[in-house]
């Protein structure tokens, strides 16, 4: 029970309060140049969780049994002593390339259908930064496997949801009057602003029982384990996390 | 001499990667907390972009255009660990700061945007200017949201105070609103808006 609260919670914050693009502005590229409208938005958003939930567990699986230190210790116990972690960004973004390949190739087999729909969003999808983001992200924070598959499916949900709101947004802004500078990026940066605000107050929802996000490291909101409930006091911590 | 100042010129103002090619904002936005980050940030990028822009150029007539995409990946990302290596055993602190971000240079829209669109097309010379004026771009655009950032967030400039203590007795207060995501987003905008109507990055 306790397992799967915890997990509720590492999946509400990495959709809502740690949100992939507003958060941490991963992906914003393919997010400015794709959010014109809500059907293609909409094709790249579940492109998105796809891939992600691919390659999240295969770079887990690579980063424990090949570049961590001592990691290569099941092949050989001479090995045990080998750290390969600096070769930790190419193999990462080898194996999202391949893994790209892989499945658009699988589609194209298996799922024509489907393959039509996400295709042309494929190949874009090896060079989003939330894809190697969430990678680097999963071994900077020591996720183990279970983590791991929940932190990837739920940034890519959470950046799916951005990206679909923001599409909406934009196909309205199309009517608006606006100065001429405004027009177009502008004014999708400064509404991007708006909606990670919006996102911020998610943080009241925070089910996780360790440490409060990073940021607000002053802050902590404290939640009674037994019942449930979260305790919005927010308190002044001396020098304990 | 004077073609080269102009093609920097054209490349760091008027289709500057930020504001006018759309290039390169996740990183823009995340390390822009205060100037030193912004600082290492675009040297950073500096060096892996002339790096991977003249090899790229140097290779452009062996690379197969099938697989040029991974090609340009391997060595961008090769790059990328020297430089990470660097940074984590002269400046740990900084590199920590960073965080994955360094990383993230790989798919940092600029690197490849450039290399695809200029580094194939053109000799080594050209796109190491290419390279630079891009990448000067990048980082007057980093540092000027990083000033902002960090002198009404923290008070700060390079992390020396300049907010005068009796503004503070006076009922000044640090706006914490500067050091989290939205503040990041609307300077941005707030910049291409004014860089836009300077005449610099000049429509969509």
């Amino acid at each position: 029970m306790d397992v799967l609260n915890e997990l509720l919670g590492l999946a509400t914050t990495s959709i809502f309060i740690e949100n992939i693009l507003l958060a941490s502005f991963l992906g914003m590229c393919s997010f400015l140049a794709v959010s014109k409208r809500v059907d293609t938005a909409m094709g790249l958003g579940i492109a998105v969780i796809f891939v992600l939930v691919i390659t999240g567990p295969a770079n887990w699986i690579v980063n424990q049994f090949l570049l961590e230190p001592g990691a290569l210790a099941w092949v050989s116990p001479e090995l045990a002593s080998v750290d390969l972690s600096f070769l930790r960004f190419i193999c990462f973004i080898a194996t999202i390339a391949a893994m790209v390949q892989f499945v658009e190739m699988a589609l194209e087999k298996f799922s024509p259908a489907l393959y039509t729909a996400l295709g042309i969003f494929l190949p874009l999808i090896a060079v989003n930064c939330a894809i190697l983001g969430v990678s680097l992200f999963m071994v900077e924070r020591e996720y183990n496997f279970t983590e791991t598959v929940v932190y990837s499916a739920s940034s890519g949900v959470g950046w799916w949801l951005a990206i679909i709101a923001m599409a909406a947004i934009r196909e309205k802004l199309t009517y608006s009057d606006m100065p001429k500078g405004l027009e177009g990026l502008g004014i999708t940066m400064i509404t991007t602003g708006l909606m990670a605000m919006g996102f911020m107050c998610f943080a009241g929802i925070n089910l996780k029982k360790e440490k409060a996000p990073e940021r607000q490291e002053q802050v902590v909101l404290e939640q009674v384990g037994e019942t449930e409930k979260i305790n919005l006091h927010a308190r002044v911590v001396g020098g304990e996390k | 001499m004077g073609s080269i100042s102009k093609q920097i010129k054209e490349a760091s103002w008027q289709s500057n990667p930020i504001a006018y090619q759309v290039l390169g904002i996740c990183s823009a936005l995340a390390v822009t907390v205060d100037i030193k980050n912004a600082l290492i940030m675009s040297g950073a990028v500096l060096v892996v972009l002339s790096g991977s822009n003249m090899t790229i150029s140097l290779l452009r007539n062996l690379i197969p255009h099938r697989i040029r995409i991974i090609v340009q990946l391997a060595i961008v990302s090769t790059l990328v660990i020297l430089v990470d290596q660097i940074l984590s055993a002269f400046m740990y602190q900084q590199a920590k700061g960073l965080s994955v971000f360094i990383g993230l240079i790989i798919t940092n829209c600029i690197i490849l945007g450039r290399a695809e669109a200029f580094a194939m097309a053109n000799g080594p010379l050209a796109s190491l200017w290419d390279a630079i004026g891009n990448a000067l771009g990048y980082g007057w655009v980093l540092v000027v949201i990083g000033f902002v950032r960090e002198l009404f967030g923290s008070g700060t400039v390079f992390g020396f105070t300049v907010i005068p203590e009796f503004a503070y007795r006076a009922g000044y207060v640090n706006n914490g609103l500067m050091v989290l995501a939205p503040a990041a987003f609307i300077i941005l905008g707030l910049i291409i808006w004014v860089s836009k109507e300077l005449g610099g990055a000049s429509g969509e």
